[in-house]
């Protein structure tokens, strides 16, 4: 599996780590208990496309959002979870 | 305890072997039925591998009920059960897991003669290197803990291990043995057969066993489930047992349940059959390493899961490369082995790394999943645990800490203590 990183190109799948599920962008008030618990403890899991946060941890060390299909491993797409998180007004 | 046999029960013995083999074995009667499915039953078990099949099986010895079906959506044992490294162990050290395992160590130990099955259970022994003082003290902690759940723990020095298992590498400098917790009552079962075995004896019982079947969707009516939809037609049930760890979060969509998982894959890999070398099992203590011998002589060794969420039951090269480089460097003489497979699982992973027995919000519909990388060895216990709550509606002693609700409470049961990163588990 290699990993198109927006600043680097076609890298192979060693130089990135997983850091979970790309909802981890949209951390909730620490108020709300109900969704604090869902933002660590629950996840969709879906079989097929799965949007992920890896970061590029022996490259430009950028964090990345990933749609990828869970099943066949194909990458949908890839932009830098900071463009993602601005996107979102966080 | 032969309750409800069908009265075509072969019991297999050294004598029955003497006597098929010299009437050129053809008296063997098939192991289990293939029945049509029923249009209704007591209880259905989704998932015909190892849990649900143990599930059926002590739901029909210990509590007497027998209109029960397993519905596999492939063939029997054909998931994970057929995919581990064969490894039974109870050394786990938190409330809530040792006793757990320690029940299920029990189970392995008289499921033969139970059976009638041979499931080759060789308590050969399980030794967890270390490898500094740090390591060598949390193992011997962790030893005391499991000889206070009631279970065996032994700690040996460098020198214990030199003699136990001369063939590691004690030459290594960056990894030096430091000792090693030892647990003799461990060993390795036969995978396939501890499934084929469960399945002969839910059929013997009246379960069943429905393969190629599988279920589509949960019918639920006023908050209670009332019967699934398969690729075979509908089935009523009255109570609804899941056991599809792998898939728990898909079948769970079904009946809207929002689980603690992700689904990764872990791989597993087996060398040419060679000499006896390694008599038991070892693990090494400075990456995620695990080995242990057939008995038909092949090296089974595992490492960590693939680290991202993945379905495709194959693994990649990267961590391929990371299992062997932890096997040379806990036992270089495996280089010269020739390594004939390697296969991956999908493996329900929690974000505690303990497993789920437990009710879920829909009335008659039970949930039993998130065995991350080590369901084989709970095999027995789940089954035992999961018919309890199931005919009974109440937990287990055995189990009272798997709950579905203590991501909400904060009861986790981390034996890791990695937090909520079910990849780190």
């Amino acid at each position: 599996m290699r990993l198109n990183c927006p600043h680097c190109g076609p890298r192979d799948l060693r130089e990135f780590s997983y850091r979970g599920a790309a909802k981890l962008i949209a951390r909730p008030d620490g108020a709300d208990m109900a969704a604090m618990v869902d933002y660590v403890h629950y996840r969709d899991n879906p079989a097929g496309p799965n949007a992920e946060l890896w970061l590029h941890e022996y490259g430009c060390r950028a964090w990345l959002h990933i749609v990828r299909n869970t099943i066949t491993h194909e990458v949908l797409s890839i932009d830098l979870a900071r463009d993602k998180a601005l996107e979102a007004g966080r | 305890m032969r309750a409800k046999q069908t009265g075509r029960a072969m019991r297999y013995s050294a004598f029955q072997i003497l006597k098929q083999g010299l009437t050129g074995n053809k008296g063997w009667q098939p192991v289990w039925r293939s029945p049509e499915p029923k249009p209704a039953y007591d209880v259905i078990i989704i998932g015909g591998g190892g849990h649900g099949l143990a599930t059926a099986y002590y739901l029909a010895k210990n509590h007497g009920l027998t209109n029960i079906a397993v519905l596999e959506r492939g063939y029997l044992g054909g998931g994970n059960v057929g995919r581990n490294t064969t490894i039974v162990r109870a050394n786990y050290h938190l409330n809530g897991n040792s006793e757990f395992y320690s029940h299920s160590l029990k189970l392995w130990e008289g499921l033969e003669q139970e059976l009638n099955y041979n499931a080759m259970m060789s308590q050969r022994g399980v030794l967890n290197l270390c490898h500094s003082d740090g390591q060598f003290d949390f193992y011997s902690r962790r030893g005391n803990l499991i000889r206070a759940q009631g279970d065996d723990a032994e700690m040996l020095d460098r020198a214990g291990v030199q003699k136990y298992a001369p063939y590691l590498n004690f030459k290594d400098e960056r990894f030096p043995i430091r000792g090693g917790l030892l647990q003799r009552r461990g060993g390795t079962a036969r995978h396939d057969a501890v499934a084929w075995g469960y399945a002969r004896g839910a059929d013997l019982r009246g379960v069943d066993l429905i393969q190629s079947c599988e279920v589509t969707g949960t019918d639920i009516e006023n908050g209670k489930v009332v019967g699934v939809q398969t690729t075979r037609g509908a089935i009523k049930a009255k109570k609804i047992g899941m056991a599809v760890a792998g898939r728990s979060s898909q079948v769970g969509q079904m009946a809207g349940l929002r689980l603690p998982i992700e689904s990764h894959i872990l791989q597993a890999f087996v060398t040419e059959g060679l000499k006896p070398i390694v008599p038991g099992v070892v693990t090494f203590g400075m990456g995620h390493f695990y080995l242990s011998q057939s008995d038909k002589g092949g090296l089974v060794f595992g490492g960590d899961i693939d680290m991202y969420n993945s379905y495709a039951a194959r693994g990649n090269m990267p961590m391929m490369e990371h299992v062997m480089e932890a096997g040379m460097a806990m036992m270089p003489a495996i280089g010269k082995a020739r390594v004939l497979r390697g296969w991956g699982g999908i493996v329900d992973m929690t974000m505690d790394g303990s497993p789920i027995i437990d009710k879920t919000h829909v009335d008659g519909l039970f949930f039993n999943g998130g065995w991350n990388y080590g369901g084989f060895k709970a095999t027995p216990a789940s089954g035992w645990c999961y018919a309890h709550l199931i005919a009974t509606g109440n937990h287990s002693e055995y189990a009272t800490k798997l709950l579905m609700n203590r991501f909400v409470t904060g009861h986790v049961l981390d034996e890791e203590g990695t937090g909520a990163h079910p990849n780190k588990h």
